[in-house]
């Protein structure tokens, strides 16, 4: 009797201690949700009375941050391209080809992408982008971005790509197919579940980077959203809570269309393993 | 169709050589079977035919041309592979297809086709499903349909029924052989079953540590084994192979061993020239050549029950020697054999096999 009680109450403090630490989790989201609607927004939690748009018409009225946004598409879009790209075909090679020392070459890139994405290499890299002519252009932040991202998403592919059988590009290739065709006919699609993993991690990473634009970029009409949202913070540093509120909205409404998409049209799943 | 040589090809992988020296000639309309063990270079050789692979000394040719630099795709082949490699993208239709559409077929020249092949392989409803909505069964007929979908020099098999199980595997067998006679297509079978290859091959080219041991029709192996290492991988349960200790008496060879009698070995010239003075052979007899003794038989071999199966019909009594060695005989009867503790087997001298010191055959009269 008492060993049913105490596991009942053992199940009740379980319970409630769940819905604590869910309600804290979900507090921020629900100001983040609440906040853009409300035109006296403070940073405690409040439901919108009236419910008002005035806030975005503000932000929208901003050219400088709403010109961000669209830097950062740009931004994003060039740099997934060239990732995508770049990682898809690198990484098939250094899996099917029986190159000496690509396992040196894999592992020697990735540990130099930690160090040429983060800050200590800023110094460096604004002298090399600057020496090239580059600084203040779209160009150079991209290429920035995808030189840092290459070798991980590169590692990640490689060993997605190893694990899918040679077998498939090899019945291709016995069947009369170019090893281009066999790649794009058969390689490429059983891939392309590694692929739109790549293109979204890229996509997130670049979208929400600050350091690499600001530092690069000099005119403010190139700035992404992540830079342009210094905008909404007064003279003296603090922030304006209800345009910040609206913008940062905007600013993640196209990640969490992106993975929407994503796993609407790719569902975020591998082709269902043939059986053996 | 065409033949197919190999002119003493060998590859390595790194230090490790996988096949050595191989010189085998499959003629036109052949269906040949590499047999062997696991990890004797069967696959190598195959995908070495197909262009997977590159030989490291040596010269392949397909059809009197030489091949051996040649890229897959110029060497007009067909492989059907041990995991299959249907492509999981494609329905069957397009997956049967695909051969043709690289050749640059139009989509209803090439579908008609692949549905004409897959009805003759009964997988003609299934067409547009997924691969990874069929069977094991269905899996293996529709990657043999994209095998059978284009004209062909050649047709490779990698052990393609292993992963069927054992009911599917004799139907998909028979169904094989049936191919086979139907098309007289040139054919080189991998597999690790020595009853797959006795049923399909008109040649078998048995391999072990890279090598070929020996290169005949099926019936030539099963009834005169080059080596003991064929005789144990041929035949099922493998043959019994016992030491005997040889003399020659009076021109005449006598066999010695515990618990056995044998009189009138019809040993040829050559291998009494082999044995001379006398030595350590071994001795070999098919679990189906023996029979129980009924008393008074001139040769026999005796020893302790050891088991007694019955498997419908036909039975396999295993009896034990003193030195620990088995021996099994096949008794093809339905009836349950009853035995007592001491068991004795006897055989016919023509059902015999010897093999020298170095496990090479020695002939007997009339070999
Ligand atoms: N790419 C490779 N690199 C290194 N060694 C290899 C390679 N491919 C095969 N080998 C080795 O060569 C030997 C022969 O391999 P192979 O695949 O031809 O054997 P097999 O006769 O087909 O065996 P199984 O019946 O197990 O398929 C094996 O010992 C294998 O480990
Ligand atoms: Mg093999």
């Amino acid at each position: 009797m008492g060993d049913y009680f105490s596991r009942y109450f053992t199940r009740i403090g379980f319970s409630v201690l769940a819905s604590i630490i869910g309600a804290l989790f979900a507090l921020p989201l629900i100001w983040f949700l609440f906040a853009p609607f409300n035109a006296r927004a403070e940073l405690g939690l409040a439901i919108p009375d009236p419910f008002t748009l005035s806030n975005f018409v503000t932000v929208f009225n901003n050219a400088f941050a709403i010109r961000g946004l669209w830097n950062s598409l740009l931004h994003s879009v060039g740099g997934v391209i060239l990732v995508g790209i770049g990682a898809t075909l690198a990484a098939y090679a250094l899996s099917r080809s029986n190159l000496p020392g690509k396992r040196a070459v894999t592992y020697t890139l990735l540990l130099f992408s930690s160090v040429v994405s983060g800050s200590a290499a800023m110094v460096p890299i604004f002298l090399i982008i600057n020496s090239m002519g580059l600084i203040d252009t779209h160009f150079a932040v991209i290429l920035v971005f995808a030189g840092g991202l290459l070798p991980t998403a590169m590692f990640i592919l490689r060993d997605f790509i190893d694990g899918i059988p040679r077998s498939y590009e090899e019945s291709a290739m016995v069947a009369g197919a170019s090893p281009v065709q066999s790649f794009f006919d058969v390689a490429l699609p059983v891939i392309r579940p590694g692929v739109v993993v790549i293109v979204v991690w890229s996509f997130v990473n670049i979208w929400g980077s600050f350091l690499i634009p600001f530092i690069l970029l000099r005119s403010s009409d190139k700035m992404p959203a992540a830079v342009a949202i210094y905008s909404f913070y007064s003279e003296a540093g603090t922030p304006i809570v209800t345009l910040l509120a609206a913008y940062a909205l905007l600013y993640s409404l196209p990640v969490i269309g992106l993975y929407l998409f994503v796993s609407w049209r790719f569902g975020f799943r591998f082709f269902g393993g043939i059986k053996a | 169709m065409a033949s197919v040589v190999f002119n003493n090809v060998t590859k390595t992988f790194g230090e490790f050589t996988a096949v050595k020296d191989v010189s085998l000639e499959i003629g036109d309309g052949e269906f040949v079977c590499l047999l062997g063990p696991s990890g004797c270079g069967k696959t190598t050789s195959l995908r070495m035919i197909a262009g997977l692979e590159t030989p490291t000394s040596g010269r392949i040719e397909i059809g009197g041309v030489d091949v051996t630099m040649k890229h897959p795709k110029d060497r007009q082949i067909s492989m059907v592979f041990q995991d299959y490699a249907l492509y999981p993208h494609m329905n069957l239709a397009d997956n049967i297809a695909y051969p043709l559409k690289v050749r640059g077929e139009a989509e209803a020249k090439r579908h008609g086709r692949a549905r004409e092949v897959a009805d003759i392989l009964k997988i003609g409803h299934l067409l547009d499903r997924m691969p990874s909505q069929i069977s094991g069964g269905q899996q293996q007929r529709t990657s043999l349909a994209r095998a059978l979908v284009y004209p062909s020099q050649v047709y490779l098999f990698d052990e393609p029924l292993s992963n069927l199980d054992a009911k599917l595997r004799l139907e998909a067998r028979g169904f094989l052989n049936h191919l086979q006679r139907d098309m007289g297509m040139t054919a080189v079978y991998v597999t690790h079953d020595q009853a797959e290859a006795m049923a399909l091959a008109t040649r078998i080219a048995v391999m072990d540590e890279g090598r070929i041991v020996q290169y005949a029709p099926p019936i030539e192996i099963y009834r005169r084994p080059a080596t003991t290492f064929v005789a144990n991988f041929v035949g099922n349960p493998p043959m019994n192979l016992l030491p005997v200790e040889a003399m020659t008496v009076e021109g005449a060879i006598r066999l010695k061993a515990e618990g056995l009698s044998i009189e009138g070995l019809p040993v040829s010239q050559a291998a009494a020239k082999a044995i001379g003075e006398g030595g350590a052979l071994m001795l070999g007899i098919r679990p189906e050549h023996l029979a129980i003794a009924s008393g008074g038989e001139v040769n026999t071999i005796s020893g302790s029950l050891f088991a007694n199966e019955n498997m419908g019909p036909e039975s396999l009594v295993t009896l034990e020697r003193q030195d620990a060695a088995r021996f099994t005989a096949r008794i093809f009867t339905d009836d349950e054999i009853r035995l007592d503790q001491r068991v004795t087997f006897t055989f016919n001298v023509s059902h015999v096999h010897l093999f020298g010191p170095d496990g090479a055959r020695l002939p007997l009269d009339g070999e």
